[in-house]
């Protein structure tokens, strides 16, 4: 039977493990050199805020490897024999596969600022960069972080709790503005405001000061202000971890190059997940995306292949979801920072400031094209129905009260927001009763 | 106090505001007046020492609350559970544990050292006696431990309970609930009862001194939660004449709630309209207890170890109860010659009703969290479960493939249900235990899960081993 062996224990491999056990007994061996189980990077954040033990993210209890009979080994692959189909490790004696899935996962950016290899200057990806922060904010009273993105929120909310003054740079003119439309952004940015964040747009890291002992004490900033602080938080993104695979005859690119079928160019070799780069981005979709789901799904679908269904890589509609402080966030389908020509928008917001709805849709055929959800939650599997139907927005908008997904007892804006979105298009949608939210699922 | 790290996990404890130290002084109070009255030291004005024991729980609390929560925006307040002593298994929270322990084996098996009946003629002394002015008051007799308990027990349910409220003030389903669960503590188990029995419909005597029962008032307390309901001198009581027709209103009321009204509503909302709306047990687990939830064992053995105990003892309320209605309407002590009282009704009084519920369900709560009782071995949550599971419409909706396998709804279920286990797979969570507090729903960061009641149709969710998002291919199995 052939050898399985997966470099990379995050999501993406240990889905491609499971699936690949749930209907076959070979061999499966997942090595990793971040930590010996696997555990939920998502939740890095609340271990520092003291919501959970590591332990406490780990999806699976520590038994479990043994009894599915998947190997783990701690260890560091430096080199990958492809001749020989043959890792060299760090520590133990090489480790031969027969097939082999790359599921590296990625590691910070850093764009090679002056100071930037000071003491108290980090990323925020790996478990070790967890340790490395509760090291380094032992005595810290101010952080700068840099890079208006998802893990800079996080990074700012984490040094928020343990009473760290944070000043947050962000290149763009709004927060996170290469993703989300100006009406998003201002709300997060009030919101960020709220929580004592100094929210600086428009400002850029010149430079990383040395107190002279190697400790950073300042940053420098691109319109020549200087900052005092003891940690600088580099959140400008990741890219995918793939430098030990450079030389190894795996074709590279910024990321392991995979067609349809998640394969690389090397036989028996395969890559999932945030190290992956398309040779050929999916219909509507970028070539390297690096959620928690699209590494699920890869890994879900290169199971298959190597069961020997060779199955292509379609993920459904698009969705994400993020929480800034307090503020819950989901998407489905497609809202895009600028809108093209084809596209109109109607955005509502709650007076309190922290609830809003973004919807898109065609101008020509009404296709609802995508939701951004500030502050409620909507039910995932209508809209992917109604994005993977060309719904109207029509039928979106008067179906809202059936796709709100708000526990019991909250209020409703439902009827407020289609109000106002027939003021603001001219349209009449008559909004629908709740029902039963299966009942509008067709298939 | 708290600036020293106490913490068994040794992290940096975040240290208490000015504020939040105020209140916890003023509680520190309250406890000191229990623990001197508790020693032994009665006090000669009980009327101002119980005034202030009573205003300095409830002015402590919320003086704590104001100091915790004051400036900070409405959202999930998880920060530092882990890193505090008493949150996190640390000394302070075996501390606690200890002295809630200690006073549950007090109250249930020494209520002397309490000071019930311990001064000269039975009168009361110590903490017993902080509390006669009370009782007096509502019904012209001194304190018994009971009352003191379920005064105490009723005052922590509403301080803590604003607590809660102001805590999870972002989420409404929290806030309702909370008020439910305040209002039936104070009105329906704590008010009502001390009225009636002031007015003589219970716990009273006749003309002549002979004394004529007690039962219990509590609308909302069952069987077999209530498991001496059947009990010879409980029946006897709801039938006595001098308190009709309100015991045999009771009576009826008692038999309907369990054998209609509970399974009725059970199938139409899960068994969280009692465990977490109503409930005293679930009342106190909520609100005093909130601070230990994350305590619970989230393990498969664990799961396992309930599914065994709590089923046992619904099993053995049952017999124990079927034995006390054959002696009842037997007109007999004994059964197969073994005497009900000896072998079935002492021993099921003490080892759940009493060690169980009490010492270990409560006195536990800062060591294997607060719902111990609730999920190991409640009859009630056994025999509500079971609809629950199989016959309910009830079941928390996980939203699609959106699951980003955090942990924070496992970490913080009180009932140690796995949730993430179901919702990382795409399907709901459908489980005799859940209590429906609706916390999971609140503390996911991604908003993925949703208690809610519908058709049993599609209850389980997401079946196939494809989570939400794929669309590549469909297995056929
Ligand atoms: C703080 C933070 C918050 C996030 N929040 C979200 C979110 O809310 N939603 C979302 O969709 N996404 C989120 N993400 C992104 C998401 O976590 C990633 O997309 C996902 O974890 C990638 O999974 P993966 O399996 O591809 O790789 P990884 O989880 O990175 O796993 C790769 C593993 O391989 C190991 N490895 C790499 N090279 C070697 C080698 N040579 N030898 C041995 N081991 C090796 C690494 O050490 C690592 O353990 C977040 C990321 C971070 C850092
Ligand atoms: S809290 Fe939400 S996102 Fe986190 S594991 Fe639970 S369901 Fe998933
Ligand atoms: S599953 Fe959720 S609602 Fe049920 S008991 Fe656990 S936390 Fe409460």
């Amino acid at each position: 039977m052939d050898k399985i062996v997966i470099i990379g224990n995050g999501i993406s491999g240990v889905t491609a493990a499971r699936h690949i056990r749930k209907n076959s007994d070979q061999p499966i061996l997942i090595i990793s050199a971040e930590t010996e189980h696997f555990f939920s990077r998502t939740a890095l954040m609340y271990i520092y805020m003291g919501h959970m033990r590591f332990k406490d993210t780990k999806p699976y209890e520590d038994w479990f490897w043994e009894k599915n009979n998947i190997d783990l080994l701690f260890d560091f692959v430096q080199n990958i024999d492809v001749e020989n189909k043959m890792l060299q490790m760090k520590s133990g004696a090489p480790v031969l596969y027969d097939k082999l899935i790359l599921a590296t996962g990625s590691k910070p950016n850093m764009f090679g600022w002056p100071g930037q290899e000071l003491n108290g200057v980090q990323g925020l990806y790996s478990y070790q960069d967890l340790e490395k922060l509760e090291e380094n904010t032992k005595i810290t009273k101010e952080a700068v972080v840099v890079g208006g993105g998802l893990i800079g929120v996080e990074l700012a909310e984490m040094l928020i709790s343990r009473g760290i003054n944070v000043t947050f740079l962000v290149r763009e003119a709004q927060f996170w503005g290469n993703v989300l439309p100006e009406q998003e952004a201002n709300l997060i940015s009030d919101h960020l405001r709220e929580h004592h964040v100094d929210l600086r747009l428009n400002e850029e890291l010149d430079e990383i000061i040395d107190d002279g002992n190697g400790q950073v004490k300042q940053v420098k900033t691109k319109s020549g202000e200087y900052i005092d602080c003891q940690i600088v938080g580099l959140t400008v993104g990741v890219s995918p971890n793939i430098d030990f695979i450079r030389d190894s005859g795996v074709e590279v690119d910024r990321g392991v190059l995979v067609n349809e079928y998640l394969e690389t160019n090397v036989q028996d070799i395969y890559a999932v997940g945030d190290c992956v780069q398309f040779k050929q981005a999916p219909a509507g979709r970028k070539a390297i995306e690096q959620v928690w789901y699209t590494g699920r799904i890869m890994g879900e679908t290169v199971a298959q292949t190597i069961l020997g269904k060779r199955t292509a890589y379609h993920p459904g509609p698009w969705f994400n979801s993020a929480k800034f402080f307090d503020i819950e966030y989901q998407t489905y389908g497609w809202v895009r920072p600028q809108f093209a020509a084809n596209e109109s928008d109607f955005f509502w917001k709650h007076p309190n400031g922290k609830m809003c709805i973004h919807v898109v849709w065609d101008n020509s055929t009404d296709e609802f094209i995508g939701i951004n959800t500030f502050g409620i939650r909507l039910r995932h599997e209508l809209f992917d129905q109604w994005l993977k139907n060309k719904a109207s927005i029509q039928l979106v908008m008067s179906e809202l009260k059936t796709a709100n997904f708000d526990p019991e007892f909250y209020h409703h804006y439902e009827e407020d927001i289609v109000a106002k979105f027939n003021a603001h298009t001219g349209m009449s949608v008559a909004i629908k009763p709740k029902k039963w939210w299966q009942k509008l699922m067709t298939n | 106090m708290a600036e020293i790290n106490l913490s068994i996990s040794g992290r940096k404890a975040q240290s208490l505001n000015l504020v939040q130290k105020l209140g916890a002084i003023i509680g520190l109070v309250a406890i000191g007046i229990i623990l001197i009255t508790w020693g032994g030291l009665t006090f000669k004005n009980n009327v101002l020492w119980l005034s202030l024991l009573l205003s300095c729980i409830f002015i402590g609390a919320i003086v704590y609350t104001i100091g915790t929560y004051k400036g900070k925006t409405a959202g999930i307040k998880n920060d530092g559970v882990f890193h505090r002593s008493h949150t996190s298994r640390g000394v302070v929270g075996w501390a606690a544990g200890i002295v809630f322990t200690a006073f549950y084996i007090f109250l249930y098996w020494y209520p002397e050292y309490l000071g019930y009946a311990s001064g000269v003629e039975g009168t009361n002394q110590g903490l017993v006696a902080l509390f006669d002015p009370l009782s007096m008051f509502f019904k012209g007799k001194p304190a018994s431990q009971w009352f003191v308990y379920g005064t105490l027990y009723t005052a922590i349910i509403i301080s803590l309970g604003i607590k809660f409220i102001v805590k999870y003030r972002n989420n409404r389903y929290q806030v309702t609930r909370t008020i439910v669960v305040i209002v039936s503590q104070l009105f329906l188990a704590y008010l009502i009862p001390e009225i009636l029995a002031g007015m003589n419909y219970n716990d009273a005597v006749d003309a002549s001194g002979q004394y004529l029962g007690w039962y219990d008032t509590d609308i909302k307390n069952v069987w077999p939660l209530d498991y001496d309901f059947f009990y010879n001198w409980h029946m006897d009581a709801m039938q006595a004449p001098a308190y009709q027709p309100l015991g045999m209103t009771y009576l009826v009321w008692g038999i309907f709630l369990f054998a209609i009204g509970t399974p009725i509503i059970t199938y139409y909302v899960g068994k969280r309209w009692y465990c977490s709306w109503v409930c005293g047990c679930g009342g106190l687990a909520e609100t005093a207890g909130d601070s230990y939830r994350q305590l619970s064992s989230k393990k498969l053995s664990a799961w396992k170890f309930e599914r065994w105990i709590i089923n046992l003892v619904l099993v053995f309320v049952s017999i124990m109860t079927l034995a006390t209605l054959y002696g009842y309407f037997m007109n007999t002590n004994s059964l197969f010659g073994l005497d009900i009282y000896a072998y079935f009704q002492k021993p099921y009084g003490f080892i759940i009703g009493a060690a169980f519920s009490g010492v270990i369900g409560v006195g536990f709560y800062p060591i294997l969290g607060n719902r111990v009782w609730c999920r190991f071995g409640c009859p009630m949550a056994g025999y509500m479960g079971l609809i629950q599971r199989f016959k309910s419409r009830f079941r928390i909706t996980t939203n699609g493939g959106q699951c980003i396998s955090c942990g924070n709804c496992s970490t913080y279920c009180e009932q140690g249900i796995d949730v993430r286990a179901y919702a990382q797979k795409g399907q709901n969570i459908v489980r005799s235990s859940c209590v429906g507090c609706g916390v999971c729903s609140s503390v996911c960061p991604r908003g993925v899960l949703k208690l809610e009641n519908g058709p049993e149709e599609g209850r389980f969710g997401n079946e196939g081993p494809i989570v939400l998002g794929n669309d590549g291919f469909k297995l056929d199995q």
